[in-house]
């Protein structure tokens, strides 16, 4: 099997059945965690009917590799995957997938729930949504910054 | 030359993705940068003056006191919303 990059930023969508694959090829690990993040039908009590992903190419690889080496520093894991999707999506779509593998779940429970909440707050990725109203920018929650500051007083 | 580039409601807003301009006095921090490119007119000030603008000097999230020098690259967005 082709050795992909830890960290993806693309347009096309990906497989969980070959991430799954490529993560879980290690007899050492005993838990793979993955999460995947898909297109909502609705945000805010608006109907959404598709989105689109921007970003800040080199500036977003960077952070995601950043922020799998603090993942890394903080639980010890195996390996790591992290796929973010730009350009448009249509509804029930997949945006974001994080895979991580580690001798014992509760490593691998946590370090998946770390780099999806580090993700939504510090990787330079940006939705527009289309819906019946038109097109808006999503604002950034306070429940996401809340989410990633927890991770500050876990130390 | 300063590289500055802008994203998301921002870039739509000002309706400009980049721009380069000349190292000078009036560039020498983020701030400084943002002031010097908010006096442009009306629109640009009201942009770039919001309090949820945040700043990248050479891909690096930034305060607004971060020293920016010749060949810098420097962007301007809204809070992110990714994942």
């Amino acid at each position: 099997m082709r050795l992909l990059p830890a960290v993806r930023v693309q347009e096309v969508d990906f497989s969980v059945t070959d991430e799954y694959r490529q993560l879980a090829q290690d007899d050492s690990d005993g838990a793979v965690v993955t999460f995947v993040g898909k297109v909502r039908d609705f945000n805010d009590g608006a109907a959404v009917t598709d989105l689109t992903l921007e970003h800040y190419p080199g500036m977003t690889e960077a952070v995601l590799e950043q922020i799998v080496v603090e993942a890394r520093s903080r639980w010890p894991l195996n390996k790591v995957t992290v796929i973010h999707r730009v350009g448009t999506m249509a509804l029930g779509e997949q945006i974001v997938f994080i895979g991580v593998t580690s001798a014992h779940r509760k490593a691998a429970f946590a370090a998946c729930e770390f780099l999806i909440d580090f993700l939504k707050t510090k990787a330079p990725f940006w939705k527009l949504e289309a819906g019946e109203q038109g097109k808006s920018w999503v604002e950034a929650k306070d429940a996401d910054e809340q989410a990633a500051k927890m991770w500050q007083h876990k130390d | 030359m300063i590289n500055v580039l802008f994203f998301a409601q921002v870039r739509e807003l000002l309706g400009t993705a980049k721009l380069s301009l000349e190292a000078s006095a009036q560039t020498q921090t983020a701030e400084a940068l943002r002031a010097t490119l908010a006096a442009t007119d009306d629109k640009w000030a009201k942009v770039l003056t919001s309090d949820k603008l945040l700043v990248a000097v050479n891909q690096t999230i930034s305060q607004w006191d971060t020293p920016v020098n010749d060949g810098d690259e420097v962007a301007f967005f809204p809070p992110v919303t990714g994942g």
